[in-house]
């Protein structure tokens, strides 16, 4: 009676320890991709899973942090989601951790039973016109993370008081972002999380017009209604919008029909420019239908024009509506050029890259052997989320379903992936490794003293926080040993 | 194998995990063992889930030690009855909602998964649902224009939908049945996903 009660207990043993097994994730990138990531691999796997989450910043949560404007902070709760994740004693926060520097992606394969890259975009699409080296002509992300205190962009040259008119190239949320940092009123703006060397250019600004270069008309925009009505609802900001650009075709007409959301964009631009304004004090005009030719830059290379050729539409069958010169011409004037043309995401040496695209090649977040490849021609363990994985659009809650496919896909693989020899498992692994190269790894409870002291700094001055924007002022305030420092 | 697997079934003993939990796993790994492997991940997971739901329930039900979810106003004030139906799994959930509080609270503190990233200030469109049944969309007050400017934002945005922290539970709701939609219903054969638009 005793034996096959215990070889019963043995079996149950023996078979529980096989589904006990731990899963190890590694997940490149804190963003929004990589932390609803960490989210539905928590639920799935309860206690039997680790995860890893590296980032190359001290500061987790992407664009979160460095892209949302700091006069959106509502945007930014989720933070406090991701706060609950990361403070969750299964998954742990590498920060200040750069994959390809500090360790290749091969040596985290080697420890992990499956690698996530969701390390967004970091790169720009370009114009390709002529001039676009100009000094004064800079990516919209630049500009964008220069305000938001990205350590990266401290040193954006770029001085305000010598601008008037800028011109911002695209009507996309980011571009409208721009435009409306650089036109709102900077006392608006000095309780908020914006970098305090922004807030100083801002307050010695004499920008008094952006012109938002769109090379479609209003029907193809692709701001949303949100952003839109905040911009051009702002009593200081006068908005135009020529009659001519406004003209609307049938298919046009067609499509407002059918979405609401083509109609509101349309409704906002069409009632904002011939809105009276009587206490405005900027001007933000809207310029559809041009399409940047050329950057004029003064004997100084410095950008002092910019130039446009009206286009019209054309269906094209695959793109959908298209742009196509007229051979007709208009230059503005201009000081400083945005462009907010698209995001583009970087390449990481041995990940296959489709370039044209500008993300990793794969079938519902499994990574494909190379472009083109057929759908089950995966490279065995690695998983793309986010922007790498479907281009830079949408917005953070897009990245919620992004992950729920990409999950299901390691959970469809769970046999394989659980499988995977694992040299030293995960996290142990990796902080021997960081630790033999001296690399300075910022934790979650780093993250929190530097989260403490910006709150603490912003506290001091009237703010939400004071973000530290240089990498060395960042790792002390983590409390990392900078033997380089100087002390203060 | 055996020396990794018995202290954490003796931790997970030690710490209470009801039988019910064991037994799960270990019929988790067989049906893993005969191969059906996303088979078991799902019905593991569905076990999971109902055992917080009927976790949850459980604290719910005992007034006297009651914290964290429910606070001392929910003592003895109206209620209505909620469903919400999960898309992903089919699953349905009555909860008890107190009037005057919104559908995303009431999610979250049933451990309801809706998600609300932007914490109900009209900054996202994670909240969405869908109402079953026409008659009760329209007992519901019109949207804002804010709402529905984020609404069109939503994935699988439908003709009754509506953001979950702007439904307000009332009296004229009661027997309310709302969906959360999932992606992962929507998968196509070669793994597309439609985009929000």
């Amino acid at each position: 009676m005793l034996s096959p009660l215990r070889a019963s207990v043995a079996s149950l043993v023996r078979s529980y320890s096989s589904c006990a097994k731990q899963l190890a994730v590694c997940i490149v990138g804190s963003g929004p991709a990589g932390f609803y990531t960490a989210h539905q691999l928590l639920k799935l796997y309860g206690e039997d899973v680790k995860i890893d989450i590296l980032d190359r910043l001290p500061t987790p949560f992407g664009l979160v942090r460095t892209g949302v404007a700091p006069d959106h902070e509502d945007t930014k709760n989720v933070t406090n989601q991701f706060t609950r994740i990361a403070q969750d004693p299964r998954v742990n926060f590498f920060g200040n951790v750069n994959v390809g520097r500090d360790i290749t992606l091969d040596e985290i394969r080697k420890l992990y039973n499956a690698v996530v890259l969701a390390y967004g975009a970091e790169s720009d699409r370009k114009l390709n016109i002529p001039g676009e080296n100009s000094h004064g002509v800079h990516a919209a992300r630049e500009f964008v993370w220069w305000y938001n205190g990205h350590p990266d962009q401290r040193d954006l040259p770029v001085d305000l008081s010598r601008v008037e008119s800028v011109a911002v190239c695209g009507i996309g949320n980011v571009a409208l972002d721009c435009a409306r940092i650089l036109l709102r009123p900077v006392s608006e703006l000095a309780s908020t999380d914006i970098a305090r060397h922004a807030l100083k250019q801002l307050q010695h600004s004499k920008v008094r017009q952006v012109q938002l270069c769109a090379r479609r008309g209003p029907v193809q925009a692709a701001c949303t209604a949100k952003e839109l009505k905040e911009l051009v609802s702002m009593p200081s900001i006068a908005v135009h919008a020529q009659p001519s650009q406004l003209a609307v075709s049938e298919a046009d007409q067609a499509q407002m029909k059918a979405t609401r959301l083509k109609r509101r964009i349309y409704e906002l631009i069409s009632n904002a420019a011939v809105a009276e304004k009587p206490g405005a004090s900027r001007d933000l005009f809207f310029q559809f239908y041009r399409n940047p030719a050329e950057i004029i830059a003064d004997a100084d290379n410095q950008v002092q024009a910019i130039r446009v050729e009206k286009t019209q539409l054309v269906a094209d069958p695959v793109r959908g509506t298209v742009a196509v010169g007229t051979g007709e011409y208009e230059e503005y004037p201009v000081q400083l050029v945005l462009k907010s043309i698209g995001y583009k995401s970087l390449p990481l040496p041995g990940v296959p890259f489709d370039d044209r695209q500008g993300v990793v090649p794969n079938a519902a977040g499994r990574v494909l052997t190379g472009v083109g490849a057929a759908a089950d021609s995966t490279v065995p363990g690695l998983y793309v989320c986010g922007w790498l994985k479907r281009g830079p659009t949408g917005i953070i809650g897009t990245n919620l379903t992004d992950a729920e496919e990409t999950v299901a896909s390691m959970a469809q693989d769970y046999a394989m992936i659980s499988q995977a020899p694992t040299a030293a498992a995960g996290g142990a692994g990796l902080q021997q490794l960081l630790q033999s190269r001296s690399v300075a790894v910022v934790d979650y409870a780093a993250w929190e003293q530097l989260n403490a002291h910006e709150v603490n700094q912003g506290q001091q001055q009237g703010s939400v926080r004071v973000k530290c924007a240089a990498w060395d002022e960042l790792l002390r305030a983590a409390g990392m040993a900078l033997p380089h420092v100087q002390a203060m | 194998m055996l020396r990794t697997v018995l202290p954490s079934l003796l931790r997970r003993c030690l710490l209470g995990a009801p039988l019910q939990e064991l037994v799960t796993a270990c019929s988790c790994s067989s049906l893993q063992a005969a191969g059906s492997s996303s088979a078991a991940q799902r019905w593991g997971q569905q076990q999971r889930q109902q055992q917080q739901r009927s976790h949850a329930a459980a604290f719910h039900t005992s007034t006297s030690t009651a914290h964290g979810h429910s606070s001392d106003e929910d003592e003895g004030a109206e209620t209505i009855s909620v469903t919400f139906v999960s898309e992903k799994d089919g699953s349905e959930t009555t909860v008890k909602a107190p009037i005057g509080k919104h559908l995303l609270e009431v999610a979250h503190d049933n451990d309801i998964e809706l998600e609300g990233a932007c914490e109900a200030s009209l900054a996202c469109s994670t909240c969405h649902v869908i109402v079953e049944d026409e008659e009760f969309f329209h007992r519901i007050p019109e949207p804002t224009e804010d709402e529905l400017d984020m609404l069109d934002l939503a994935f699988g945005l439908s003709e009754t939908s509506r953001l979950g922290c702007q439904v307000i539970a009332t009296k004229e709701l009661d027997g309310l049945r709302v969906k959360i939609p999932s992606a992962t219903r929507n998968f196509y054969v070669d793994g597309h996903v439609p985009k929000p638009h």
